[in-house]
C-alpha cells in the first residue's frame, strides 16, 4: 500500500479554509448555545414547575434525539412548508451555515443547561445560607454566589461538551458545508483517496482538540484554583 | 440601650415544638451565651432571629425597628417586606459552625463581598476595612488564600472578619468552635474574647463553658424549647438552681 499525500499537500489551502469553517461553526454555536443555556439552567433549578418543567422537556427532547436528525429537520424538513418559504426567515433558513449554527446551538444549549443546572444544584447549602444571612437579595445571590461558583465547577464537564461539539460540527458537511470533513469528502471523491483525505481530516480535529483542551486547562488553573489541592 | 429584643418566639416542625416561647434582650455591649444540650432549640433560636428559619410566633426588634412579619400558609411567619428583612439581616452578622465561606473567593474577597455588593461601600475603602479586620483576627497573611487551603481555625477567623466587616449592630455566633479540631478552638475563642472586650453585642450559641463563664455578661440555659435558667454566668454556672442545669453542667465539667 502506498499513501499519496502529494494531493493533500496541494489541497492544503482548502483544508485550512475548512478549519476556518469548522471553527466558525463551533464558536458561533457555542456562544449562542451558552448564552441561551444560562437562563435555561436557572429555570431548570427553579422551584416553580411552570419554569422548570418546560426546560426539563426541552433538554429531554434535545438530549433524546440525534443531532443529525435535528439538523436535517431544520435544514431539509422545515423547508417543506410553503409558509416557511414565504416567511421573513427564509433567507436565513435556506442558508446552510445558518441552519447548522442554529441546530448546533440548540443542541449544545440543552446539554450545557443540564451541566450548569447540575452545578447550581450542588452549591454547598451553607454558602447560600451565608449569602441569605448577609442580606443579599435573590438576584445578588445568583449573580455573586451561585452562578460564579457553578460556572467554575462546570468547566471540566463543559470542556467535554466543547470537544464533543467540535466533533459534531463534522455533520455540517452533510448539509453542503465545506468544513474540515466537507473538504475531506470532496477531495476523497475527486481523487479517490479516501484514506489520505479522512486521515488528514482526523489529524486536524486532533490538533484542534488538543488546543481546546489546553485552553480549558488554562481556564481551570485560573478559575478552579480554589478546588485544587494545595502545594505545600 | 436595647440593641436586640426577641419576644416570645415559638417554632414548630410539624407536631414537634422546638421553641416554646423564648425571649431575650441584648443591650449594647452584652454578650449572651446560649447553652443547652443538643435538641434544646438553641441553634433554632439563633436562626429564627435572622429568619434563616421561620418562627411560628414571636417578635424580633433590632435597634428599635421591629421586623414586620406576616403569617404564611403553613403557619410560619414570613417577612412582610423583603427589603426590610435584607436590611436587618445585613446589620446582624452571623458566624456559622461550618464557617460557610464562599469557596470560590479568596479570604479578602469573602470579607469585602457584603460591604461592596450589599452595603454599597466603595471597593477601595472595603479593602482597607477588610485588611484591618483580617489583621485583627490574625489572618492577614492568608488574605489571598482560598478557604479550602486554610485550616478550620483560619477559616473561622476569616468568617469572623467577614462578619465584622459589615460593622453589625449584633453578631450571632452559631456554635463557632464546634467543628474545629481541639487545638484550633483556642485561637477562635481568643478572637471572640477580644470582640467581647471591645463592647460588641454578641449572641453566642456555644458548648464552651469556659467562654460562657468568663466572657459573657449573661447566660441562658435552654431545655426542651424553654429558658430553664438564666442570669449572671458566674452565679448561674457556679450555683445552678434547676436540676436540669446541674445535670447538664456535670456532664460538661472541664
Amino acid at each position: 500500500m502506498i499513501l499519496d499525500f502529494s494531493v493533500i499537500w496541494e489541497n492544503l489551502p482548502q483544508f485550512l479554509h475548512g478549519v476556518g469553517v469548522t471553527l466558525q461553526l463551533l464558536f458561533v454555536s457555542l456562544a449562542v448555545g451558552f448564552v441561551w443555556a444560562v437562563p435555561l439552567a436557572l429555570m431548570r433549578v427553579s422551584g416553580s414547575p411552570w419554569l422548570n418543567l418546560p426546560v426539563w422537556f426541552y433538554t429531554y427532547v434535545i438530549r433524546g434525539t440525534p443531532m443529525l436528525v435535528q439538523l436535517f429537520l431544520l435544514y431539509y424538513g422545515v423547508a417543506q412548508f410553503e409558509a416557511v418559504r414565504a416567511s421573513l426567515f427564509w433567507p436565513w433558513l435556506s442558508d446552510a451555515t445558518f441552519c447548522a449554527c442554529l441546530a448546533f446551538a440548540i443542541n449544545t444549549s440543552g446539554y450545557t443547561a443540564e451541566i450548569i443546572a447540575g452545578c447550581l444544584k450542588t452549591t454547598p447549602p451553607g454558602e447560600i445560607e451565608a449569602a441569605r444571612a448577609a442580606g443579599m437579595s435573590r438576584l445578588q445571590m445568583y449573580r455573586r454566589i451561585l452562578l460564579p461558583s457553578a460556572l467554575r465547577r462546570a468547566l471540566p464537564q463543559y470542556s467535554n461538551e466543547v470537544v464533543m461539539m467540535l466533533h459534531a460540527t463534522s455533520m455540517a458537511s452533510l448539509v453542503t458545508l465545506a468544513d474540515i470533513t466537507g473538504v475531506a469528502r470532496t477531495i476523497s471523491a475527486q481523487y479517490f483517496l479516501p484514506f489520505e483525505a479522512y486521515l488528514t481530516a482526523g489529524a486536524f480535529y486532533l490538533v484542534l482538540t488538543f488546543l481546546l483542551l489546553q485552553l480549558f486547562k488554562a481556564a481551570e488553573r485560573r478559575w478552579l484554583a480554589h478546588l485544587r489541592p494545595q502545594r505545600r | 440601650m436595647v440593641k436586640l429584643e426577641v419576644d416570645d418566639l415559638h417554632k414548630r416542625y410539624g407536631a414537634h415544638e422546638v421553641l416554646k416561647g423564648v425571649s431575650l434582650k441584648a443591650d449594647a455591649g452584652d454578650v449572651i451565651s446560649v447553652i443547652g444540650s443538643s435538641g434544646s432549640g438553641k441553634s433554632t433560636l439563633l436562626r429564627c432571629i435572622n429568619l434563616l428559619e421561620q418562627p411560628n410566633a414571636g417578635r424580633i426588634v433590632l435597634d428599635g425597628e421591629e421586623l414586620r412579619l406576616v403569617p404564611a400558609k403553613d403557619g410560619t411567619l414570613r417577612a412582610a417586606d423583603r427589603k426590610q428583612l435584607q436590611r436587618i439581616r445585613s446589620r446582624l452578622a452571623m458566624v456559622f459552625q461550618h464557617f460557610n465561606l464562599w469557596s470560590h473567593m479568596t479570604a479578602l474577597e469573602n470579607v469585602i463581598e457584603v460591604p461592596v455588593h450589599v452595603l454599597g461601600v466603595p471597593k477601595k475603602e472595603a479593602i482597607e476595612r477588610a485588611e484591618h479586620y483580617l489583621a485583627k483576627v490574625g489572618v492577614a497573611h492568608r488574605k489571598n488564600a482560598y478557604p479550602s487551603h486554610m485550616s478550620g481555625g483560619e477559616q473561622q477567623r476569616v468568617a469572623i472578619a467577614r462578619a465584622l466587616a459589615v460593622e453589625p449592630e449584633v453578631m450571632l455566633f452559631d456554635e463557632p468552635t464546634s467543628a474545629l479540631d481541639p487545638e484550633l478552638v483556642g485561637e477562635v475563642l481568643k478572637v471572640m474574647r477580644d470582640l467581647a472586650q471591645e463592647g460588641r453585642t454578641m449572641i453566642v450559641v456555644t458548648h464552651e463553658m469556659g467562654f460562657a463563664r468568663e466572657v459573657s455578661t449573661h447566660v441562658m440555659f435552654l431545655h426542651q424549647g424553654l429558658v430553664e435558667e438564666e442570669g449572671n454566668p458566674r452565679e448561674v454556672l457556679a450555683r445552678p438552681r434547676s436540676e436540669r442545669l446541674q445535670q447538664f453542667l456535670s456532664g460538661n465539667l472541664k
